[in-house]
């Protein structure tokens, strides 16, 4: 049996993984994945402490977080195509009308 | 009523009215929406009215999940009040761009009851799940100029910034559970305070605390925050500026002070940093701004790091302070962005300071308002934001917490510098070009109304309400 030190460890990895490619890429779709990137870290992370606790609190929660995700991504994507529809292009380095 | 719904009454009602406005959204009459937006504010008046039936009371429900007690019902008048008068101001203000629709409404009630859900929750899971129902419901909302592409941009930027802090969030909450075995607060407190806290609970509540900071807007977490203001509507800025800001307080006060009093002096000295920072970004940036929108969005940063100067000094004088401040500060600042958003300037909203040039000769009531709105987030006697100011930096004092107080009255200094830099445009300054007018909106006018009464109240007579904020903290520190 894989010790759970080596899931906690894998989901720090996924989650530095998305951190970074949230501040490093341009494109929103691409940033957006990251951000579930680093939500599948989380569950993963509750997953891993939850079998070694051997309690269920952690497995609802893990559902809950999936259902979020999904919520996100419906929200998420209508606004992109709302923004590609006005501009015909994606990237955040457009997103730069409003600053200071 | 039933013992089992008793502590969630007041997010029923809201809850209630938002599916009811789902139906009635498609039934005639087709033309108008306007009779939503009175359904909305009946149901969110309901439930201000359940809240005050419930006072004083105290329960749970859920399993633990959820609680009813005193500070969650201060949060509900506080979170009812904005939203009673964002949807006053909504009303005339969205059939004039074009954005009045069904779900306008729906999305203010839903949001609304994410933040009440959020001064409810007793568990990470419901505050979390309460975060993002609040701020999908947002993330939404801010977009609804979506021809516009500062609207696009505005929605954009929030929901991407938004959805990075949930996935700070829900990180630090899995290993908070991995630390204690548990995500209720309760039990979170208990096993926390069992043995010395390890890496895994520090660094989960450090990530916990990235996820707050993000929603209340303090520095380095505030980049989107003036962004957000200015594309989306005025009315929707006023909610995101009031609303989910004391939500976050609410969620962040209970899991600071009710479940890491383990910690105390560890996230003390983090958060001291945190207020100093935000006070001074937010103050100093908001000078440079000419946008009376971005300027607000600024002034709002700047307020937070106030209220951290409250949270900072802890025990009931401080944590009752940030929750007077945070009524006091919900009925100035929404009665500022209203008087913006009555305003009109050759079609376009009023947002420019040079659009304020003599605007004490043509309106003179809607000018004095504003003023008086102004000098309470300056902090002016006999205003509301004077006596919430004194009693959080009194409380800094108290604690001991000298220069954090020192720091917070310079602050409030170089912003009154900005503040009345609106009131000299507006009194001393002669218009120029197009004048500025004024839209008639009865709603609008009302919610004026209660808002200014709501800051000359609470700045005469600040002692009643003050009483029943320590009053409220008092389960959280027992």
């Amino acid at each position: 049996m894989v010790p759970e030190a080596y899931y906690t460890g894998l989901s720090a990895v996924l989650f530095a993984i998305g951190v970074v490619g949230v501040l490093v890429r341009r494109n929103p779709l691409v940033i957006f994945m990251s951000i579930e990137l680093m939500l599948n870290a989380a569950n993963l992370a509750l997953v891993a402490f939850g079998s070694g606790l051997a309690t269920a609190e952690a497995q609802v929660l893990v559902f809950f977080v999936m259902t979020v995700a999904a919520a996100e991504v419906a929200v998420g994507l209508a606004i992109i195509v709302a923004i590609f529809r006005l501009r015909r292009r994606l990237s955040v380095d457009d997103l730069s009308l409003m600053r200071w | 009523m039933d013992a089992a719904v008793r502590p969630v009454a007041p997010l029923l009602v809201v809850a209630g009215t938002a599916f009811l406005l789902l139906v009635l959204d498609l039934l005639p009459p087709r033309g108008t929406k306007r009779h939503l937006g009175v359904v909305a504010l009946a149901g969110v008046v309901a439930a201000l009215l359940v809240t005050v039936v419930l006072w004083g009371r105290e329960a749970r429900a859920f399993s633990g999940m959820v609680v009813l007690d005193g500070f969650a019902l201060f949060f509900d008048v506080v979170i009812c009040y904005a939203a009673a008068l964002v949807l006053l101001l909504s009303m005339d203000y969205c059939g004039r761009h074009g954005i009045e629709s069904g779900e306008y409404y729906v999305l203010v009630l839903f949001s609304t009851l994410g933040m009440m859900l959020m001064a409810h929750a007793a568990d990470l899971i419901l505050i979390f799940l309460a975060l993002e129902l609040m701020s999908l419901s947002l993330y939404v909302l801010a977009g609804f100029f979506r021809w516009r592409l500062t609207g696009g941009e505005s929605a954009m930027k929030y929901f991407l910034l938004g959805a990075f802090a949930s996935g700070f969030f829900v990180y630090g909450v899995a290993l908070i559970y991995g630390a204690t075995g548990s995500t209720a607060l309760e039990r979170i407190a208990a096993a926390a305070g069992a043995r010395p806290p390890g890496p895994l609970l520090v660094v989960g509540l450090g990530l916990l605390l990235v996820g707050f900071g993000f929603k209340i807007s303090s520095v380095p977490f505030h980049m989107w925050a003036p962004d957000v203001y200015e594309g989306a509507p005025t009315s929707v800025a006023a909610l995101i500026a009031t609303g989910s800001k004391a939500a976050g307080f609410a969620a962040l006060l209970r899991v600071l002070l009710s479940t890491f009093k383990v910690v105390q002096p560890d996230w003390t000295a983090l958060l001291w940093g945190v207020a100093v920072l935000t006070m001074t970004v937010g103050n100093v940036v908001a000078i440079a701004q000419s946008n009376v929108k971005r300027m607000l969005a600024y002034s709002s940063v700047a307020h937070v790091g106030y209220v951290l100067v409250g949270v900072v000094a802890g025990g009931a004088l401080g944590a009752g302070g940030v929750l007077f401040y945070l009524l006091v500060y919900t009925f100035t600042t929404v009665g500022a962005f209203g008087v913006i958003l009555l305003l009109e300037r050759g079609r376009q909203e009023a947002v420019n300071l040079d659009d304020y040039g003599g605007l004490a000769e043509s309106h003179p009531v809607l000018a004095l308002v504003l003023a008086l709105f102004l000098l309470s987030l300056t902090g002016m006697p006999p205003t509301a934001g004077f006596a919430g100011k004194f009693y959080l930096f009194g409380a800094a004092v108290r604690s001991g917490y000298i220069w954090l107080a020192v720091i917070a009255v310079l602050n409030s200094a170089v912003a009154a510098y900005y503040y009345l830099r609106v009131i000299v445009y507006m009194y001393m300054r002669d218009r120029e070009g197009v004048p500025t007018g004024a839209v008639p909106s009865f709603a609008g006018r009302l919610a004026l109304g209660i808002a200014l009464w709501g800051v000359l109240q609470l700045g005469v007579m600040p002692a009643p309400v003050l009483n029943l904020a320590q009053a409220a903290v008092a389960p959280l520190l027992r």
